[in-house]
């Protein structure tokens, strides 16, 4: 335990940024936002570093650990380390960072006091990502999970467009009700388990021989938590406005990484605490997967404005993530993962691009006004499409891997419900390519002024998001190496028996 | 069998005290134990005395110096003498544990910081929140001549020593009759205090009324009780209450219950739970703001205290017969609490809702009738009233026109003209929230916790009590929004020129805040360590 505190490093070097961000002196205020990329950049460089101490020949293991009492009376314990797949989540975290704050660089125009606010809530958003991906302690992870709401508020709730108001109090209130819930789980899950000063460790609540009633509600507890976070139909409603009034910047972070907690969460707490229970309700956890599948992509295709498609399709999307997180079988498991992966890089580029537009529009986030631009921007077009066919998983695009072994994973075990979403494929397309069409194409628009094409700030933002895109379509293993011992981890603790050949009969294994 | 309590440790049971003893016996007393009490009620005396004689122009500042020494003296004579000093003394009636030291330490914190929001001037030459003279007419000439005059009510400063002394007394009775004095000593200068507004003196005086009259009646009700419990027992020592429960004296049962609720019904009525709570957005609203802060922590603290030792030192073994109409009262008074806070205009209104929905989730943790359950109800006690006496002292400095802005639509765009006020504001709002990282939190944790543990219907109101704080959310949420996300500031609403003394008050209460939500744990410690009962 000598060895230097990486993940803690990673947690509070971000919370450093934003101190010095808000402390800069009165002229120095104007250079807020290179201060907080300067940090957000050696919050990267530290990530790498990190990421050359972790093993990856044993990514199932938890590394980096370091653990301390915190509040010994409660039980709790600051106990950090990751898995393959928290290191995963926390390098696309850290990853976006710098990215959201050059994307945001002019967002705040010349008003340096609001672009300080910024920059600084979006470095203290940076550290709860971190934080929240690399808790080990029960009470750590929820604490985190209902903080992090603050900077996000705040977020959302100054800087966003006309509703932002009414979206961030629904966003808080739906993300702190679903919490509150889970509070009550959390506590009730101290007392099932070995209590004592540390009894909140995860690794001392898992594999407890608990009462299957009790569980089940436990499960319940944790489950409409993270599925208000993830976000599921019907506790979906709150994303579409929070993504729509937020700007785009804020909305990546939100649906990029901030949604990942409830998926990720369904996997760390639901799966490897409540084993049975997460058997006992798949059933319906995955027709709740397959309508948000259906359901987001359909209401997709019917958006008029960029960001609430977008968000839409996210739903579509994270209706995937959990159908193959509860298909419990090692492929789908993988797939889901990587799709967690994969989704935060495609939304990024999806978002920021579209803010990109919708900067040059005017701030109209409307398709309608736009149309035919491709014509007059075709650079930012030609990205855009790009970011589109990532969004309907074109094969060659990492998107397709993670949707592809998803449906494989879900099909070994649950083939109805694979066939029922798969026609989601076709309506990813109608969406993605329609919301293409309607703004890009056509006769080119008489705008009467100067639109400039990508600029030299705007090709660093996506360069990194596309290339992100094309690598971990053609060498997903990069990825899934790392992924896939984390996963069979978990499914072990669940204990359900692996499908790998196409022999389950369905429904009849139970 | 029925008679050990087993979950409480450290049980001392004195002897029952036999039929009326032939020849009267010397108690014994232990002054150290009694110290921290005894001086404040001197210091209450002492500045009754300085009123009389005392030239008008140096009373304020002599007042204020009593105050604030008398009561860090009191708190150093805790820590030095009383917490050494452990016993049940003067026959009984005082008892000095460590519940009554953890909630004694808080209540002269409270005070403190009471006597500090209570000296603002704001720059004027006289205390900013107290009338000149509490008993001029409101709007007569009299009462223009007396602010001509230059007097001011001094006496604020006595009257909060010997209302704290009565807290004091109050969470340490060992017996009935001690517990219902005590009352009346923090009762009766409580409502002379609410009174004394100096602006909207109307309905400052309709709250010290109302709550005067409500609150004689809640006397009313506890002392009813007493006398069936005296009844039933043969005694109103609380140990020996508990003894009698244990052996039922013949042809008495009947009596227990009733006079078990209507005892409570004085209690509730001073924690403010609904359905006996209907004094307290009036008096909340009414109320000089620094006597609100004040009232809304330290009263709190002082009616639980009682009411822990009531339940669980007097009529534990009776629990199984009551706990579901203590349970209705927790539900309804969080979910009332809540809801109401929704619809209210007014920050101190709104405060007071809030207040009732507090109490809804500490009554959660005394149900849980453990140790844990104790400590869960001393941290809550402690963070709120910290938290609570910050976020009056910040209201008090909100103004427009000379006078405090309470209406909600005045504090729109706060956030952007004085970012560090409605900063402080914010962070105080989101400790009520219970967000994690604010001593809110913690509190909650600690009382929810135990009533997990301790069965289905804790459970069951931990639930409810989950539910009911997202509501509060929501009215909290909007004050925040209302400061920072709205584009039109209100005209003429500033920030008055606070003195070192407030922003003190409000700096501590802040820091408390945020500290017992970050590193709780000493403080946890602290109250688990406390979290004996002598009887």
């Amino acid at each position: 335990m000598t060895e230097f505190p990486w993940l803690t490093a990673l947690i509070v070097l971000p919370l450093v940024g934003a101190a010095v961000v808000w402390a800069l002196p009165g002229a120095a205020r104007r250079r807020a936002r290179e201060v907080a990329l300067g940090f957000a950049l050696v919050e990267v460089g530290l990530l790498v570093a990190a990421f050359t101490q972790f093993d990856v020949a044993q990514a199932w293991r938890h590394q980096l650990l370091e653990t301390r009492p915190w509040i010994p009376q409660l039980g709790v314990s600051y106990a950090v380390g990751v898995d393959g797949l928290g290191l995963l989540l926390i390098a696309l975290s850290v990853l976006l960072v710098p990215l959201v704050l050059l994307a945001a660089w002019r967002e705040q125009g010349d008003d340096h006091g609001r672009a300080r606010h910024y920059a600084a809530l979006i470095l203290v958003t940076a550290a709860f990502m971190v934080a929240v991906f690399a808790a080990r302690d029960v009470f750590f992870f929820y604490l985190l999970f209902e903080a992090m709401l603050i900077p996000v508020y705040f977020l959302i709730g100054s800087f966003g467009g006309a509703h932002r108001r009414y979206a961030a109090i629904k966003f808080l209130l739906f993300s702190l009700l679903g919490g509150l819930i889970m509070l009550v789980a959390v506590i009730a899950l101290y007392f099932v388990g070995p209590g004592g000063s540390d009894g909140f460790l995860v690794s001392s609540l898992t594999g407890l021989d608990i009462d299957a009633s009790t569980e089940k509600w436990l499960f319940v507890g944790f489950f409409i938590a993270f599925a208000i976070k993830a976000p599921m139909w019907p506790v979906h409603t709150w994303l579409p406005d929070a993504a729509s009034a937020a700007k785009p910047a804020t909305a990546v972070l939100l649906v990029g990484v901030l949604d990942k907690v409830g998926t990720y969460g369904m996997i760390r707490f639901c799966l490897q605490l409540f084993p049975e229970a997460s058997a006992w309700a798949t059933p319906v956890v995955i027709t709740l997967a397959v309508i948000s599948i259906l359901y987001g992509a359909m209401l997709a295709i019917a958006q008029t404005d960029f960001m609430r498609l977008i968000a839409f399709t996210s739903v579509s999307h994270f209706g995937f993530i959990v159908l193959g997180i509860f298909a419990m079988t090692s492929v789908g498991g993988g797939g889901a993962a990587l799709y967690m992966v994969n989704h935060g890089f495609s939304t990024a580029a999806l978002f920021l691009i579209v803010g990109m537009l919708i900067y040059r529009n005017y701030g109209s986030q409307q398709i309608g006004d736009f149309g035919g631009w491709q014509r007059i921007t075709p650079g930012v077009a030609g990205v855009f499409l790009v970011a589109c066919l990532s969004a309907l998983s074109l094969p060659g695009l990492s998107t397709f891997v993670s949707e592809f072994l998803v449906f494989v994973g879900t099909y070994q075990r649950y083939p109805v419900a694979a066939l029922v979403a798969l026609p989601a494929v076709v309506l990813a397309s109608i969406y993605a390519l329609w919301m293409y069409k309607r703004s890009m194409t056509g006769p080119r628009p008489d705008l009467g002024r100067f639109v400039p094409d990508l600029s030299l700030r705007e090709k660093v933002v996506v360069a990194p998001l596309i290339i992100a895109l094309l690598g971990l379509g053609f060498f997903p293993k990069l990825a899934l190496d790392v992924i896939d011992p984390a996963v069979q981890q978990t499914l072990t603790h669940v204990d359900v028996e692996d499908v790998s050949a196409p022999q389950a009969t369905s429904g009849s294994e139970r | 069998m029925i008679l050990v309590n087993s979950v409480l440790t450290g049980a001392v049971l004195t002897g029952l005290p036999t039929a009326t003893p032939s020849t009267f016996e010397t108690p014994d007393v232990n002054w150290a134990a009694l110290s921290p009490m005894l001086i404040v009620m001197g210091a209450g005396l002492i500045g009754m005395l300085f009123e009389a004689f005392l030239p008008r122009g140096r009373r304020h500042s002599a007042q204020v110096i009593l105050a604030a020494a008398g009561i860090v003296v009191a708190f150093v004579a805790l820590v030095v003498l009383a917490v050494d000093n452990r016993t049940v003394t003067m026959g009984g009636s005082v008892v000095i544990d460590g519940m009554s030291l953890f909630l004694i330490g808080a209540l002269l914190l409270f005070g403190l910081l009471g006597v500090l929001t209570f000296a603002e001037k704001f720059g004027d030459d006289r205390p900013d929140a107290f009338t000149p003279m509490g008993a001029s007419v409101p709007g007569s000439s009299y009462e223009a001549a007396v602010a001509r005059a230059g007097l001011a009510t001094s006496e604020v400063f006595p009257l909060a020593l010997i209302s704290l002394s009565g807290m004091m007394m109050f969470v340490s009775a060992g017996d009935l009759i001690t517990m219902f004095v005590a009352l009346e000593v923090l009762s009766l200068p409580l409502y002379v205090l609410v009174g004394l507004a100096r602006r909207r003196r109307l309905l400052s005086q309709e709250a010290s009324l109302k709550y005067f009259l409500l609150g004689a009646f809640a006397s009313a009700f506890f002392l009813f009780g007493a006398a069936l419990l005296y009844g039933y027992a043969g005694t109103t020592d609380l140990a020996g209450i508990a003894a009698a429960i244990g052996s039922p004296p013949p042809g008495m049962e009947p009596l227990l219950i009733p006079a078990i609720l209507l005892v409570l019904v004085g209690l509730l009525f001073k924690v403010g739970a609904v359905p006996f709570h209907s004094w307290t957005p009036d008096a909340y609203q009414g109320a000089p703001t620094p006597v609100t802060g004040f009232m809304a922590a330290a009263t709190k603290a002082a009616a639980f205290g009682a009411m822990l030792r009531f339940l669980y030192v007097g009529v534990e073994s009776a629990r199984w017969d009551y706990r579901y109409g203590v349970a209705a009262i927790a539900v309804l008074t969080m979910v009332v609490g809540a809801v109401v806070s929704v619809s209210q205009t007014d920050v101190k209104r709104l405060l007071a809702y809030s207040s009732v929905a507090h109490a809804g989730f500490i009554l959660v943790g005394v149900l849980a009738f453990s140790t844990l359950g104790l400590r869960g109800v001393l941290f809550y006690a402690l963070a709120y009233g910290l938290t609570t006496i910050a976020a009056f002292a910040v209201v008090s400095t909100v103004r427009q026109n000379d006078s405090e802005a309470t209406n909600l639509s005045q504090w729109a765009g706060l956030g952007q003209r004085h970012p560090v006020v409605a900063g402080t504001f914010a962070f105080l709002l989101l400790a009520f929230t219970g967000i994690p990282l604010t001593s809110g939190f913690t509190a909650k944790f600690a009382a929810f916790a135990p009533a997990v543990e301790s069965g289905t219907l804790g459970t069951v109101l931990v639930v409810i009590g989950v539910l009911a704080s997202a509501v509060t959310a929501f009215v909290y949420v909007r004050i925040i929004v209302l400061m920072y996300f709205s584009d039109t500031p209100t005209d003429g609403v500033t920030v008055a020129e606070a003195s070192p003394l407030t922003t003190a008050a409000i700096a501590v209460g802040t820091a408390a805040t945020l500290i017992l939500g970050v590193i709780p744990g000493p403080v946890l410690e602290l109250a688990e360590r406390a979290s004996e009962l002598l009887r």
